[in-house]
């Protein structure tokens, strides 16, 4: 090819008038004969003769070109032993391919995994948190500065795993035959979803009535509230009396009510404003506790009567004490189990 | 060698990285070496660790074995087999147990997962997969609990075999905590230990509830 090329460069370098009619028989064998012929056909313009030369020309040299770069290749690989050219690229193009990924999946971890965006709402010290959830339960008295509240979320976050537990303990204390699974699921999906729905229907409104708070600070704040639920629930679980529980209701979720609406009172500017949100603060509290100790046991009881069936008498909603409510439910268990066998 | 030239070689392959390539670094031959190996070698080596493990479970002292070769081998063995051992506790025969074990495993997990993300915010300074194979490898206590009570249900469901029950249940739960605790702890500030053993506690009081209230049909 190299002389061949040089050959047609040669020839129609010098003059170009000719080096159309001169150069032609200079290319390849075949093609010569037929160019000639075309050259001499008078029907077509030559100038589609032209295109169709080159075009050729083009693959002529398109096979060569591969046809040596193949026979170099073969040399190479014969001559580079097993790995060769082929696997050496292949081998390098999968390194860094790899490279390539790890760098990109990296750069897009420590994007978004970055639990650091957290890390300065856990900055805290045990005794920070029982200060905390000591003064959660004492309503503050001034209202006409704004209180300070503290951004943390460890506490509020441990007060409701605390809560989910003695939920569950509660459960066991009753000692219902009951399926653990679906009640782990329904403890767990209703203290964090009352904790993280209402702090953000809080800050809502709290965006709409000119409060000054911040989503962590209504998180944090409605967190510490809860430990007034936790001590309630936990001594009642136990303690079965419903006129304990009223009084509990009102001393403790009172006290915990009242500091959290003293602390956004303070913050809170008008008094229409003042109101709605201090009324709805604490009447979604309040109520949380109560439906945590009614209804809460009937969403037990209701799983309980869907799994012994239908013909088996309601359960008696009354003051429970613990030893007769447990023989009743093992006796009624006994009694579904006998009736299906 | 005008021919040469027009070989399509990539520019950027020098030929003495060719060469070099063998000769420098000895971790081609480390990988080689334990590709060779026979399975059984593999398969022993990964368990002896594993059993190593479970030693410094039971006799829980301050070494760095088991935070420096975490795997998580352990951790699952454990978890399957409690989840297993909780089916089958509800009155309902129609239940067939499925939804169970998945709650189970999700449990502790999620459990594990919070527990570490909650101790790194904290400041800690152990790794991840080394907060979940500490604690995934503390639950064995709970799961040898877990057999004890199915032994115990076997004789009676009486009184007397829930006291048992409980007394093992407990004892467990404490050995549990501190075990974990003993790891956990030394990779915090001194003064914030409290807040990482508190969700620890939590977790396993969950674990031994769910243990405790198992009933078997």
């Amino acid at each position: 090819v190299g002389p061949g090329r040089g050959r047609r460069q040669g020839r129609a370098g010098p003059g170009r008038a000719g080096a159309d009619t001169v150069s032609a028989p200079a290319q390849g064998g075949g093609s010569a004969v037929i160019d000639m012929e075309n050259m001499d056909d008078t029907s077509g313009s030559s100038f589609e003769d032209m295109g169709e030369m080159h075009q050729r020309m083009k693959e002529e040299e398109e096979e060569e070109a591969d046809g040596e770069a193949g026979a170099g290749e073969e040399e190479d690989g014969e001559f580079l032993g097993m790995k060769g050219l082929r696997g050496q690229l292949g081998r390098q193009v999968a390194d860094q391919m790899w490279q390539v990924g790890k760098r990109q999946a990296s750069r897009a971890f420590s994007l978004y995994a970055n639990i650091d965006i957290l890390r300065p709402y856990f900055d805290v010290e045990p005794v920070q948190v029982r200060a905390r959830l000591l003064e959660s339960m004492i309503p503050v008295k001034m209202i006409n500065f704004p209180q300070k509240i503290a951004g943390e979320l460890y506490g509020p976050l441990m007060l409701v795993f605390t809560l989910v537990a003695i939920l569950l303990h509660g459960m066991k204390t009753s000692d219902t035959i009951i399926r653990e699974g679906t009640l782990m699921g329904t403890a767990i999906g209703t203290c964090f979803g009352y904790w993280l729905g209402v702090s953000s229907f809080m800050y809502f409104l709290a965006y709409l009535c000119n409060a000054q708070i911040t989503m962590v600070q209504m998180l944090s704040l409605l967190g510490y509230g809860l430990f007034g639920h936790c001590i309630t629930l936990f001594v009642t679980y136990n303690i079965h009396f419903h006129s304990l529980f009223y009084i509990f209701w009102l001393v403790v979720g009172g006290l915990s009510t009242l500091r959290m609406v003293a602390v956004l009172v303070s913050r809170t500017v008008g008094h229409t404003q003042r109101l709605i949100l201090c009324g709805t603060l604490a009447a979604l509290h309040m109520l949380f506790l109560l439906y945590l100790h009614f209804a809460y046991h009937k969403v037990v009881e209701g799983i309980l009567d869907t799994l012994e069936g239908p013909n088996m008498p309601p359960f008696q909603r009354v003051a429970r004490d613990i030893p007769v409510v447990s023989n009743a439910v093992l006796n009624t268990t006994a009694k579904a189990i006998a009736l299906t066998l | 060698f005008p021919g040469l030239a027009d070989v399509s070689i990539s520019q950027d392959i020098p030929v003495e990285g060719e060469i070099t390539v063998p000769v420098g670094s000895h971790s081609p031959d480390e990988d080689y070496s334990t590709l060779d190996e026979p399975v059984k070698d593999t398969i022993m080596r990964d368990l002896k660790a594993v059993g190593k493990k479970f030693v410094h479970v039971m006799y829980p002292r301050k070494s760095s074995a088991l935070l420096r070769d975490w795997d998580l081998w352990g951790p699952l063995v454990l978890c399957v087999s409690l989840a297993l051992m909780l089916q089958g506790g509800s009155a309902d025969s129609k239940d067939d147990g499925g939804p169970q074990f998945a709650e189970v495993f999700v449990i502790i997990w999620f459990g594990a997962v919070v527990i570490t993300l909650n101790s790194k915010l904290l400041g800690g300074t152990i790794s991840f997969f080394q907060s979940l194979c500490v604690l995934g490898y503390c639950v064995m206590p709970l799961t040898v609990a877990m057999l004890v009570c199915r032994l115990v249900l076997l004789a009676g469901a009486g009184t007397i075999s829930f006291i048992i029950r409980l007394i093992v249940v407990g004892a467990m739960f404490g050995w549990s905590t501190l075990a974990s605790t003993a790891f956990l702890a030394d990779s915090q500030p001194p003064n914030r230990k409290a807040l990482v053993v508190y969700p620890i506690f939590l977790f396993y009081f969950v674990i031994s509830w769910m243990i405790l209230t198992f009933t078997p049909q």
